[in-house]
């Protein structure tokens, strides 16, 4: 397992755009303590965005996850190539002969994603700790920790959406190929949601009965928009009448369905690994 | 001796196309073999799909009596397929090192295969860096760093220029006389002789020859012939039990021995029957000879 993980950070850290990439990915994150600091003070309009409960205690673990989950291009851009790279190099070729089995050609890539995601849940454990202690009005030790399972929600969608990217890297070789298929798959997913949802006009739960198992809509799923969950918003939505009372939750099923398109994918990708002719 | 390979009716099929068709060789530890055969005749495939790299059709292979699942296998073996592939972006010290850690053992090695090959000043290079041949000595360098059992090459001097064609093959009859098992993929004829003691030859995937490289040339050599009166020598040669085959080339004819037979013993019968020579030659084929020969005869 070591061993594996080894080999992998050997081929990541000395490649220069991967590394610039990782680095930047954790200075982002990190950066997401800079939105304390908008601040808008021109004349009688005072705003201060950290004033506005967005680090209170719980709620910020449900904030900072989903901020945070939003970089993960970053990461998925290093995981295809890594991927797509040692189709190009031929290397995966070499390190076959060389006596890494296809199994642990696959497990070293899971493996490195995996801890790419808990480094990430860490990160980002670290950082909404030390924001919500310095803005959270909220520190009782109880609030503090409760609705900590968006963080589980956290690892679980890395985890799920960096293995669909190894598959693309192996289905489809090119990494640039493979990240424009990406794209392409979110926007087919997109219009399958709105087909379902106006054209077919399913009833209101029936849609999302359907649309919850698509595997990119199934991680957003993990972790829904917080905005509206703020005093602000609820405000102005009271005002134009309007009364948002969604499920902002994370369910045992979602976090199920992820895992079971993780696993899809990376047997997915040992199969078509062992299928084909180097 | 111990069998480090053995390939039973192997088989590879690409849609229509058979690569390699019922196959079956072994390899014995200490021996330097050669596949030879034309560009095409499976010899790649055949090295993939022993190499965990193409899957067979049908058939079997078996490392090392077959004991070990062939990923473990392949960490007692060095093998280097057509050109080399390395991480481009990290320097031969640290590709090396990478290797070391797929094959599980220790990096102390790596500075003394770079000397063998003769790159251990360009160790911190780049691989990107590198020309072709230096390329392929880091494979070689590479693939030697377990001291493997048995060390397979693959093409090994294939677009190099003279030079380079030099230094490997000189590299790998070092390599040879060290005792190292070696199999090496060609279609050079001559690379196949000067290093190699037994040869499997392969045509279209099939094998038409395995067996030491001095006795693949069976043959009892042919005469080269000239006389004044060349019909009644074509017509004594043809009646000739010895004689098997007789080609005619302008002036010159060529007689092919059925058994052998001294020039001295020729000349005699030429005489003896009226004919006088003018020109009398005893000649063995080339290894090159041999090899179109065996490839052409089923064509």
């Amino acid at each position: 397992m070591l061993r594996l993980l080894n080999i992998e950070l050997i081929k990541l850290w000395n490649n220069r755009s991967s590394k610039v990439l990782i680095l930047a990915y954790f200075i982002l994150l990190t950066s997401i303590a800079l939105i304390a600091s908008i601040k808008f003070d021109i004349g009688p309009v005072k705003f201060h965005l950290a004033e506005q409960g967005i680090f209170d205690f719980p709620y910020i673990w449900h904030f900072n996850t989903y901020v945070a989950a939003s970089l993960k291009f970053f990461l998925a851009i290093v995981i295809v190539s890594m991927m797509a790279n040692e189709y190009s190099n031929k290397t995966i070729k070499q390190n076959l002969i060389d006596g890494l089995s296809k199994k642990e050609f696959i497990a070293s890539k899971f493996v490195t994603v995996s801890v790419f995601a808990l480094v990430s849940t860490v990160f980002v454990f670290i950082i909404t700790l030390i924001l919500g202690f310095a803005f959270s009005d909220i520190t009782e030790l109880y609030h503090v920790f409760s609705d900590t399972e968006y963080l589980l929600a956290f690892f679980v969608k890395l985890v799920g959406f960096f293995s669909f990217c190894l598959f693309l890297g192996i289905l489809i070789k090119r990494s640039a190929f493979a990240l424009g298929f990406l794209f392409v798959w979110f926007i087919i997913e997109k219009i399958a949601y709105g087909l379902l949802r106006w054209e077919i006009e399913l009833t209101e739960n029936s849609w999302r009965t359907i649309t919850q198992f698509f595997p990119l809509e199934s991680m957003s799923n993990l972790i829904v928009e917080p905005g509206s969950r703020l005093g602000a918003a609820k405000e102005l939505a009271k005002q134009v009448g309007e009364d948002f009372n969604f499920d902002y939750s994370v369910h045992w099923y979602q976090i199920v369905i992820v895992l079971a398109w993780t696993a899809l994918f990376i047997y997915g990708s040992y199969k078509l690994l062992q299928k084909r002719d180097l | 001796m111990s069998t480090i390979l053995t390939i039973s009716n192997l088989t590879k099929k690409y849609g229509y196309l058979t690569a390699v068709n019922n196959l079956s060789f072994t390899i014995e530890k200490g021996n330097v073999y050669g596949i030879l055969g034309p560009n095409g005749s499976g010899k790649s495939t055949t090295l993939g799909i022993t190499l965990n790299v193409v899957n067979k059709t049908s058939g079997n292979f078996q490392w090392f009596n077959g004991d070990l699942s062939t990923h473990e296998a392949l960490k007692k073996v060095g093998a280097i397929i057509e050109r080399p592939n390395f991480y481009p972006y990290m320097s031969a010290y640290k590709n090396l090192k990478l290797v070391c850690k797929i094959k599980d053992i220790a990096e102390e090695k790596i500075d003394e295969k770079l000397e063998l090959v003769g790159l251990i000043e360009r160790k911190h290079s780049k691989f990107k860096t590198f020309s072709l041949g230096m390329k392929q000595r880091l494979a070689i360098a590479s693939a030697l760093l377990n001291d493997p059992e048995i060390l397979i090459l693959d093409e090994p001097t294939n677009g190099l220029d003279p030079q380079g064609i030099h230094q490997i093959r000189s590299l790998i009859k070092e390599i040879a006389n060290k005792g190292t098992t070696i199999l090496l993929a060609s279609h050079l004829l001559d690379e196949v002789e000067k290093v190699c003691t037994h040869v499997v030859v392969l045509r279209k995937g099939e094998k038409l020859y395995e067996g030491p490289v001095d006795q693949m040339i069976t043959s009892n050599g042919f005469f080269e012939l000239k006389a004044e009166n060349t019909d009644a020598l074509i017509n004594f040669l043809n009646t000739n039990p010895n004689i098997k085959d007789v080609k005619v080339n302008g002036d010159l004819i060529t007689a092919f021995l059925d058994q052998p037979m001294l020039s001295s013993t020729l000349n005699k019968l030429c005489f003896d029957n009226g004919i006088n020579l003018s020109h009398l030659v005893l000649r063995k084929e080339s290894l090159e000879e041999q090899f179109l020969q065996l490839t052409d005869q089923l064509s």
